[in-house]
């Protein structure tokens, strides 16, 4: 065997958080069948724990760039960014889930292995330099989100969830690998530099013409995933019929895994031909922005309302993307750690109010939280007010940056409009703010625990961290800025 | 390739993927869906196959290998899947597998 074969283990250093993560997960599935039923959630702190060291590993990881495994892996500041982020994602679902998942007397080992290895799946993507390697990822992540989707199977609506979710997915991920066939055919390779320099050489590269129509396959594949228009109806289903922590977990790590691969595809790889994908980002970041808030101003199931808030969210990342330019992939890197904060913080207040068997995810079911959970209401308002782009939170610098990019891009109109979508978004966001505070509570209203324990940790560490970054932006804009340079 | 060019394993590529297209927006069965879906990565695979003999490479005939692994990982949990709504609801035909508001 050449010596090529055997990884050096500065190569396994890189990859350290996925086989921390992988090893926990698989701890886990082998204690998981040793405690009975309700005792298994003492496994949330394996996770926990697991996740930790993972988060500990991808930092140090930054203090030692570079390539592993052949150029398969690059481990850089941006891959340690999203790295960082998606465990971070990881660990604030890991809290939430905690209680939610004993109210539902749910067998929870299995739950967090899933969650581990989605984490990993994602940790991979973030750090992938080769087509095939971000394809694993994605997999990796897929497969078990799939099974989280549906994990409460007794519950309708959560086992269509997953079937929806499974079926859609994977039709995308064709698309997505075909794209990946093309992008191989044209330029005998699937290292992302390579692409690059390839496309580098212009218009005199044979099949130039046909890496537009790939380009265009391999954005059906990320679309789907960061739930961009046209591949967005699945979200709103999904989000709706999954249990509440799993839809906080589907909207926060594999959306910033996917955009992370997304731009490290489409701005690295892809960048050189930038002129044939623009127009097609320009139009897909238009309509994202307007489908998701105006379908989200009818809703009336609040799970559903923050699903198509996610659609809108996406919309104005796919902005930051079409202007790709450095400051633009900051802004990306940037939003999508103020939006896992300000999103995952308003789904656990959900999961916190939804009570067993999620009987409380109507907008009315929120009238009077002001008086009956002053604390809970007020964390929820943080979120909400993150989520319209008020200063002083994450959501508001979040969004500034990603402004700020496309009209340096002179994407004056997609701006105008952009703007002009996020005022429509104020109105959901307030009603939800206005029925807390202004509405009585029905009748039936359930008392309510107070906000504690993991739950209350996740929704405070989110509400700490969307004030922070919404005050000292500049603590992660800095590096943000740093890293996009390399991404290009 | 003696004889046969490149372009014909390519057209018959496309049309194998188009097919599993066709095959999911228009079949109503979800086992029948997901059987499309599975055509469209073989699809996949004739043409990772294709380009890499053109190229005279073996990464394309290796990344088949990594195509038909998460193939089978998606087979194994999607008729998991499949199996827990027919369960549930006791059809397996897509459009009563539709109990969410629109």
């Amino acid at each position: 065997m050449p010596d090529s074969f055997i990884p050096t283990s500065a190569e396994l250093l890189r990859i350290l958080p996925e086989i921390i993560l992988v090893l926990a997960a698989t701890l886990i599935m082998v204690l998981a069948p040793l405690v009975k039923g309700r005792e298994q959630n003492a496994l949330g702190y394996v996770s926990l724990y697991g996740l930790v060291a993972a988060l500990a590993a991808a930092l140090s990881g930054y203090f030692d760039p570079g390539p592993a495994f052949h150029q398969l892996i690059l481990v850089d500041g941006f891959a340690t960014y999203f790295r960082v982020l998606v465990i971070f994602a990881g660990i604030l679902t890991t809290l939430a889930s905690y209680q939610y998942l004993r109210r539902e007397d749910a067998d929870s080992g299995e739950y967090y292995a899933l969650l581990l290895f989605s984490v990993s799946g994602q940790s991979l993507m973030a750090a992938s330099n080769d087509l095939i390697m971000i394809f694993i990822g994605l997999e990796i992540s897929s497969l078990a989100s799939y099974v989280m989707a549906g994990f409460l199977r007794n519950r309708a609506q959560a086992i269509e969830a997953a079937l929806k979710y499974f079926l859609l997915g994977s039709f995308a991920t064709a698309f997505l690998l075909y794209g990946v066939a093309w992008i191989y055919g044209i330029t005998g390779s699937t290292y992302l530099l390579t692409i690059r320099s390839v496309f580098e050489r212009g218009a005199q590269t044979p099949g130039i013409l046909l890496a537009g129509a790939a380009a265009a396959l391999i954005f059906v594949g990320f679309a789907f995933k960061v739930a961009a228009w046209p591949f967005q109806s699945w979200a709103p289903d999904v989000y709706q019929g999954a249990p509440v922590p799993v839809a906080a977990f589907l909207s926060a790590g594999p959306k910033a895994a996917a955009f992370a691969v997304f731009v490290r595809v489409f701005v690295t790889a892809l960048g050189p031909i930038g002129g044939r994908w623009e127009p097609l980002f320009w139009l897909s970041a238009l309509a994202t922005m307007l489908i998701g808030n105006f379908a989200a101003l009818v809703q009336t199931n609040i799970k559903r309302l923050l699903a198509y808030s996610s659609i809108a969210h996406a919309g104005y990342v796919l902005v930051a993307m079409t202007a790709h330019s450095e400051i633009g992939t900051a802004a990306v890197m940037f939003y999508m750690a103020a939006y896992v904060l300000m999103n995952v913080g308003a789904f656990a207040v959900v999961a916190h109010v939804c009570g067993r068997q999620e009987r409380f995810v109507e907008l009315e079911d929120f009238a009077g939280l002001g008086e009956r959970q002053p604390v809970s209401a007020a964390l929820l308002t943080v979120f909400l007010l993150s989520l319209i782009g008020v200063p002083l939170t994450a959501g508001f610098f979040g969004k500034f940056y990603i402004f700020r990019a496309a009209l340096q891009a002179d994407l004056v109109w997609l701006t105008v409009l952009g703007l002009l979508a996020s005022a429509v978004a104020a109105y959901y966001y307030l009603r939800i703010i206005v029925i807390m505070y202004m509405h009585q509570p029905a009748e039936s209203a359930a008392e309510l625990p107070p906000l504690r324990g993991a739950l209350g940790a996740a929704v405070w560490i989110s509400a700490a961290g969307t004030l922070v970054l919404g005050i000292f932006p500049s603590l992660i804009l800095n590096f943000a800025g740093n890293s996009a340079l390399l991404a290009r | 390739m003696t004889g046969v060019p490149l372009s014909w394993f390519l057209i018959l590529s496309a049309v194998l993927f188009s097919l599993g297209v066709a095959g999911f927006l228009i079949r109503r069965s979800v086992l029948t869906v997901f059987m499309s879906i599975e055509l469209m990565l073989n699809a996949v695979n004739l043409s990772f196959v294709a380009f890499s003999y053109q190229l005279k490479q073996v990464n394309g005939h290796l990344f088949t290998f990594f195509v038909m692994v998460v193939a089978a990982a998606e087979a194994a949990l999607g008729l998991a899947i499949i199996l827990a709504v027919f369960r549930n609801r006791g059809t397996l035909q897509v459009d009563e597998v539709n109990s969410m508001k629109n």
